[in-house]
C-alpha cells in the first residue's frame, strides 16, 4: 500500500510569497488496483506524482510505502524501491538513444522485451530504437518513449501523468488496451493514471478528483462521473450563458 | 614489430585497433614510424626527415579505411609532424588518425601535428581523429594539431575531430577552402576537466559556387577548465553556410563561444547557433527516477552529449 498522510507543499508564488499547492492530503492507494486522478488544471496533480516519487518534498505531512517510511528517500532510492513516474512533459536529450533510455529504465532488458515495450506504445523498434530521444522526435513520439520506458520497469507503483496527452487516438485507444492487460486485477502493482481522458477512466477501479491541492471526491466512475460532468456543464452555463449545442 | 602493453592500449582507446591493421598504415611511437605501408591505391611515403609522410590516394579508389595513429610514451617527448594527404579523383577514403600520450613524468609531453589535406573533385573523404592523454605525472599532455584543409570541386569531406580527456593544453587550428560544389562538416567533440585549457579556432572560406560548409561543435567543460572557440564562416559566392556550438559548463569551468559569419556576397546563405549552459535539471531527475545516482546520471547525460 502506499499511503500519503497530511501532505503540505509551498512553494514560491509569484508575488514572492510562498503558496500553499498541496494542502493536507490524506490518500491511500492499494495493491490490485488502478486509480485515476483527475480533475482541473493546476488543481496538484503533478504534484502529488513529484512527491511519491520524490522529486518534490513536502513541508510536513509523510508517505510510506507498505509501511516503510519512503517521504526522506532520494528520487534514486525511491526507484529502487519500485516506484516510477511517466513525466507530463519528459525532458529531452541529445545524444541518448531510445534503446540507450529503455536499458536505462530496466538494466539487462532482453531484445525481446525491449521490442515489446516499443510495440506497446505503437513504435516500430526497427524504426525507432536507434533514435536519439531529442529534438528530433514529436511531442506524441516523445510521449511515447515515455510510456515505453515506465512499463518496461514493471515497477511496483507506476504513475502515468496525463498518457494520453498528444498522443493519436489509435495510439491511446492501443494504450488502453495494454495497461488494463498489464495493470487490471494485478494483485503486485500499484497503478495511478493521472488524466483527462473518459476513456481512461473507464478502466479505473476508483477516481480522484483533485482540485486546490485537495482531494475534492473519490469514487468510481458512475459514483464520480456524473459530478464531474454536472460541474463541467455548470461552468459552461455560467460562461456560456447556456449549454453549447453542435448541429452536425 | 611487436607493441608493448601500454602501446596496444592507447592504440586501442584512439583508434579501436587491437592489432596491426592490414592494408595502408603509418603508425608512429615516440618519434618514428614503427609502421609504414602502402597498398596498391593508397601510397605512404615517408618525408625525408622522418617527421611526418605524405600519403597519395589513387584516383576512383573506393571503400579503402587507413590508419596512421601517433602514440607518445617516452616522458618529455617534443615533437612536430607535418603530413600530406593528397585525395585523387572520385576516390571515397577513410582516413583514421589520433594521438594518444602517456605521460607519467614531470616533464611536459608534446605532439603538434600539421595535417594537409587535398581533396581531389568529386572525391569523398571521411576523416576521424582521437586524442586522449593519461599518466599521473605533473608533465603536461600537449597536442596543438594544425588541420587544413582545401576540398576542389564537387569534393565532400567530414572531418570528426574528438579529444577524449587527459590533453592538459591543446591549440587546434583548422582552416578550410571550398570550392564549387564541394562540401565540408566538420564536428568537433572536446572535454576538458582540472585546470586543463583549449583553444580551437577554425576558420571555413567558401569560395566556390554553391559550395557548403558546416561546424558543429559539442563540448564539456568541468572544474576549472577553460575553453574557447572561434568559428568562422567566409561566404565569398553563393553558398550555405552553418555553424552550431553546444556547451555544457560545469562547476567553475569557463567558456568562451565567438562563432563569426562572414558574407561576400548577397547569395551566400550564413546562420550560427550558439548554446552554453549546465546540464538541465530535468534530465537528471528524469535519470534519478529511473535509478540511477546523480552522479550516473550526469555521466549518462555528459557521455551521449559528446557522441
Ligand atoms: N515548481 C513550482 N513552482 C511554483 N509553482 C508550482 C511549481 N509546480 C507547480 N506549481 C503550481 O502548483 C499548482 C499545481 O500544479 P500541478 O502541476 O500539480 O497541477 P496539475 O494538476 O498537474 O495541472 P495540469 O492539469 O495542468 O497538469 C499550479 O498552480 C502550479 O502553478
Ligand atoms: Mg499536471
Amino acid at each position: 500500500m502506499l499511503k500519503l498522510e497530511n501532505l503540505c507543499m509551498t512553494v514560491n508564488g509569484d508575488n514572492g510569497q510562498g503558496r500553499e499547492i498541496i494542502r493536507g492530503l490524506n490518500l491511500e492507494f492499494e495493491k490490485g488496483k488502478i486509480y485515476a486522478i483527475t480533475g482541473p488544471n493546476g488543481g496538484g496533480k503533478t504534484s502529488i506524482a513529484k512527491l511519491v516519487m520524490g522529486i518534490f518534498k513536502p513541508n510536513s505531512g509523510h508517505i510510506y510505502l507498505n509501511d516503510e517510511e519512503i517521504t526522506n528517500l532520494s528520487i534514486s532510492d525511491r526507484a529502487h524501491r519500485g516506484i516510477t513516474y511517466a513525466f507530463q512533459q519528459p525532458p529531452r536529450f541529445k545524444g541518448l538513444t531510445i534503446e540507450d533510455l529503455i536499458k536505462i529504465a530496466r538494466p539487462g532488458i532482453d531484445q525481446l522485451a525491449l521490442r515489446g515495450a516499443m510495440r506497446d506504445v505503437g513504435l516500430c523498434p526497427e524504426d525507432y530504437l536507434m533514435r536519439d530521444v531529442g529534438p528530433g522526435l514529436s511531442g506524441g513520439e516523445m510521449k511515447r518513449v515515455e510510456i515505453a520506458q515506465v512499463l518496461a520497469r514493471n515497477a511496483k507503483v507506476t504513475i502515468f501523468d496525463e498518457p494520453e496527452a498528444g498522443v493519436d487516438l489509435w495510439t491511446i485507444q492501443k494504450l488502453i488496451g495494454i495497461l488494463y492487460n498489464k495493470f487490471k486485477d494485478n494483485p503486485e502493482s500499484i497503478t495511478i493514471i493521472i488524466t483527462h481522458n473518459e476513456n481512461i477512466l473507464r478502466i479505473c477501479d476508483e477516481i480522484m478528483v483533485i482540485q486546490n491541492g485537495l482531494v475534492q471526491a473519490r469514487g468510481t466512475r458512475e459514483e464520480i462521473w456524473h459530478l464531474i460532468k454536472d460541474d463541467v456543464e455548470c461552468k459552461m452555463k455560467e460562461q456560456c450563458g447556456e449549454l453549447l449545442t453542435y448541429e452536425i | 614489430m611487436k607493441f608493448d602493453n601500454l602501446s596496444l592500449e592507447l592504440l586501442n582507446t584512439i583508434s579501436n585497433l587491437t592489432k596491426i591493421p592490414n592494408g595502408a598504415a603509418n603508425i608512429r611511437v615516440d618519434g618514428e614510424a614503427v609502421v609504414c605501408s602502402s597498398s596498391a591505391n593508397v601510397t605512404i611515403t615517408p618525408r625525408e626527415d622522418g617527421q611526418g609522410f605524405t600519403l597519395e590516394v589513387k584516383p576512383g579508389t573506393i571503400g579503402e579505411t587507413v590508419h596512421v595513429p601517433v602514440l607518445l610514451t617516452q616522458t618529455g617527448l617534443q615533437e612536430t609532424v607535418a603530413n600530406t594527404f593528397i585525395i585523387g579523383e572520385n576516390s571515397d577514403i577513410t582516413i583514421i588518425a589520433g594521438c594518444g600520450i602517456h605521460n607519467p613524468s614531470h616533464n611536459d609531453s608534446r605532439h603538434d601535428g600539421i595535417h594537409e589535406f587535398i581533396v581531389k573533385p568529386g572525391a569523398r573523404l571521411k576523416y576521424v581523429e582521437k586524442h586522449y592523454g593519461q599518466g599521473q605525472g605533473q608533465g603536461k599532455r600537449i597536442m596543438n594539431p594544425t588541420t587544413k584543409i582545401n576540398l576542389q570541386s564537387g569534393a565532400s569531406a567530414e572531418m570528426e575531430m574528438t579529444q577524449i580527456k587527459g590533453v592538459d593544453d591543446t591549440f587546434r587550428s583548422t582552416i578550410a577552402r571550398i570550392e564549387d560544389k564541394a562540401s565540408l562538416k566538420i564536428i568537433e567533440r572536446l572535454m576538458t576537466d582540472g585546470d586543463q585549457s583549449a583553444e580551437s579556432d577554425v576558420q571555413i572560406n567558401i569560395v566556390g559556387k554553391a559550395g557548403s560548409g558546416q561546424i558543429l561543435s559539442r563540448s564539456v567543460a568541468r572544474d576549472k577548465s577553460i575553453q574557447v572557440f572561434k568559428a568562422a564562416l567566409v561566404g565569398r559566392v553563393e553558398c550555405t553556410g552553418h555553424v552550431e556550438c553546444d556547451s555544457i559548463i560545469m562547476d567553475n569551468a569557463r567558456i568562451s563561444s565567438i562563432p563569426e559569419l562572414v558574407a561576400e556576397d548577397s547569395e551566400a546563405v550564413l546562420t550560427h547557433e550558439a548554446a552554453i549552459g549546465k546540464i538541465a535539471g530535468e534530465q537528471l531527475i528524469k535519470l534519478m527516477s529511473l535509478g540511477l545516482t546523480e552522479q550516473e546520471a550526469i555521466d549518462v547525460i555528459l557521455d551521449g552529449f559528446l557522441r
